[in-house]
């Protein structure tokens, strides 16, 4: 790696005031062993057309301005290093913005949904603050290790332009909002948690519609891991009694039902115990295409029922989750 | 082969219920190979991450009382389904990296005469092939060679992803251009298409509360698939395969077009080209057909 290393950047290019549709330019160049994604964005500026346009601000990974993809891979252009990404993809990289259909021009996205949405979670402490305190407010180390790293977001949306669940529901808040929500829910000066697990834990916009894809775990540059929020918010929804029951929080219970049963998940039952009676119609039709192919056992002539082998010393796994489970919905 | 490859197999609840032919191909594959497997009869449900969403902690609990039962063999434990494998791992390293939160599961576990230590991997059967197995000696193996077919890999989120945690079960697998499975294709003389949709998410973890959302992933993959010219998908997530399989029709509704395209667990690609036999490898369990696989195999 002391060597530098002739590349070529492909790299998207589009003005909303006037181009029609987007094209790729290709920029040759001779990548050093300490050059960033940045420089060479910098470079492509000043060396082969000062038109390309790139936000870009501290330098130093914190103001979040600078978030673009690379081959895919969403990436701080200021902390990632260029021949990483060349060792992982290849001597063509391929520079693109954070969301293609959001560009305005080349790099440069239009973020307001990302922001409206992360307005919605109410990103800040709400509090009556005494304007003439007698004594600070005072944090445990308990209470700060609660926060895990939710604190560290630098809002560069690239978990947000990485998840898929936003691509398909427009409505869904998206994993940088989720972490935020977090972060200022187990704040204890905090006073609006249970306004915030409401709007965490509506459906169509909220945590219970997240896809599980772990795609924000590996795009944050900041290594928060927002779906471990995601998944701590759905765990406060229960413990703090704000969980509606509905098709997505009875799925999630159901578990406890089936595994008590037989160990393992009794997949036709979870989908009647979370859906109802009533729901199960509009599973009919893959139901009987299910049966026809035999994925749906029969016993004693009933489809679905007792259909599922128990599992060897169940009633370990019975003690456990008598013992363990820490809520009930 | 210098000693016989032995690994505890945790099947997970799909392949005991809804895709028997994914639990039979892969013990049929491993028996092919010389592989010894050890059935972990005892495994309870991973919680499929949803009951992580209502209890983690008891999902830890189950996780590692799983895990426990193959510490006790002395083995890799392996898994047959990328949810499995994900919410197993995330219970290993948590608690490998926790004591406070170890202590607290074994104080449980000590209730059932058991106790967790962290000595078992955790690793894809996938990657158990290729990895440990060596995909030279799979190519020596093949006996019907899949020349005749354009296979779409399709990786399921839950074995690349964090790649943070995965990279020692999945041998660095770079998650933005996934390879193994392209090169298991290859080495069963098959050819893997290029295509975007091959690392991305088929939605079927909200299929219930959010239909459209996972049709419409879904959909984008079979689609990305079919128009790069594949005459099957495979699959090493049994969850990816239930949505794309059994849903395919509904998805293609949704969609607006027609699709018939035969979604493969990974083992029943790997049993075909190994010639084992039509029981074995099940296609007809699949809801779409599938079953022409055989004679065009043959």
């Amino acid at each position: 790696m002391n060597k530098t290393k002739k590349i070529t950047l492909k790299t998207f290019r589009f003005n909303a005031e006037t181009d029609y549709l987007p094209y790729y330019k290709h920029y040759e160049m001779e990548v050093g062993k300490d050059e960033l994604i940045l420089d060479l964005l910098n470079r492509i500026k000043w060396e082969h057309d000062g038109s390309f346009s790139y936000r870009r601000s501290c330098r130093h990974g914190i103001c979040g301005a600078c978030g673009i993809k690379v081959n895919g891979k969403a990436t701080l252009a200021c902390k990632q290093n260029a021949l990483e990404l060349v060792a992982l993809f290849g001597d063509e990289l391929v520079i693109e913005p954070q969301s293609k259909k959001r560009a305005v021009k080349d790099m440069i996205i239009d973020k307001e949904d990302f922001w409206k949405k992360h307005d919605t979670v109410l990103p800040y402490v709400v509090t009556d603050v005494d304007p003439h305190p007698e004594h600070e407010t005072k944090q445990s180390i308990a209470d700060f290790n609660n926060f895990l790293d939710s604190d560290l977001c630098i809002q560069c949306g690239l978990c947000y332009y990485s998840c898929p669940a936003v691509e398909v529901n427009p409505d869904f808040l998206g994993p940088a909002a989720f972490n935020s929500a977090y972060r200022f829910t187990v704040d204890p000066r905090d006073e609006a948690s249970k306004e915030r697990l409401e709007i965490t834990g509506a459906m169509g916009q909220g945590v219970w519609n997240c896809v599980k894809c772990f795609e924000c775990a590996q795009a944050c540059p900041k290594d928060i891991n927002p779906i471990e929020k995601i998944t701590k918010l759905h765990n406060m929804e229960f413990v703090a009694g704000t969980a509606e029951s509905n098709v997505a929080t009875r799925h999630a219970e159901g578990f406890v039902r089936s595994i008590k049963k037989y160990g393992l998940l009794d997949e036709a039952d979870i989908v009647l115990y979370s859906e109802g009676y009533l729901g199960m119609f509009k599973h009919l039709g893959t139901a009987i295409d299910m049966m026809k192919s035999g994925k749906i056992h029969w016993h004693s002539g009933i489809p679905f029922i007792d259909s599922v082998p128990k599992i060897k010393n169940l009633d370990e796994v019975q003690k456990l989750i008598e013992i363990s489970q820490t809520h009930t919905l | 082969m210098s000693t016989q490859l032995h690994y505890a197999l945790f099947t997970g609840c799909t392949a005991k219920q809804s895709t028997p032919e994914l639990l039979s191909s892969t013990l049929a594959v491993a028996d092919k190979l010389g592989i010894k497997i050890t059935i972990l009869e005892e495994a309870s449900c991973c919680g499929a991450s949803h009951l992580q969403d209502f209890d983690e902690f008891l999902a830890h609990v189950l996780n590692a009382r799983n895990i426990c039962y193959a510490e006790k063999l002395g083995l890799t434990m392996i898994t047959i389904c990328n949810t499995c494998q994900l919410n197993s791992l995330m219970t290993k390293h948590a608690l490998d990296s926790d004591p406070d939160l170890k202590a607290r599961v074994n104080e449980k576990l000590a209730e059932v005469g058991l106790e967790y230590k962290g000595t078992s991997e955790i690793k894809h059967f996938l990657y158990t092939l290729i990895d440990e197995y060596g995909l030279e000696n799979i190519k020596d193996k093949v006996e019907v060679p899949l020349s005749h077919l354009n296979i779409a890999p399709f990786y399921g989120c839950h074995n690349i992803r964090p790649s943070e945690l995965q990279d020692e079960a999945n041998n660095g697998e770079n998650p933005y251009n996934p390879t193994s499975l392209d090169n298991l294709i290859d080495a069963l003389e098959g050819n893997p298409i290029n295509y975007e949709s091959k690392n991305k998410c088929c939605g079927f973890h909200v299929e219930l509360q959010d239909n459209h959302s996972s049709e419409v992933l879904s959909g984008n993959a079979l689609l990305d698939a079919i128009d790069n010219a594949a005459d099957i998908m495979v699959t090493p997530c049994p969850l990816c395969h239930l949505k794309m399989d059994t849903y395919q029709d509904s998805i293609a509704k949704v969609m607006g077009r027609d699709m018939e395209l035969p979604v493969l667990h990974m083992p029943q690609m790997v049993a075909l080209a190994l010639g084992c036999t039509e029981k074995e490898i099940g296609l007809n369990f699949h809801v779409q057909k599938a079953k022409h696989l055989y004679t065009q195999a043959s």
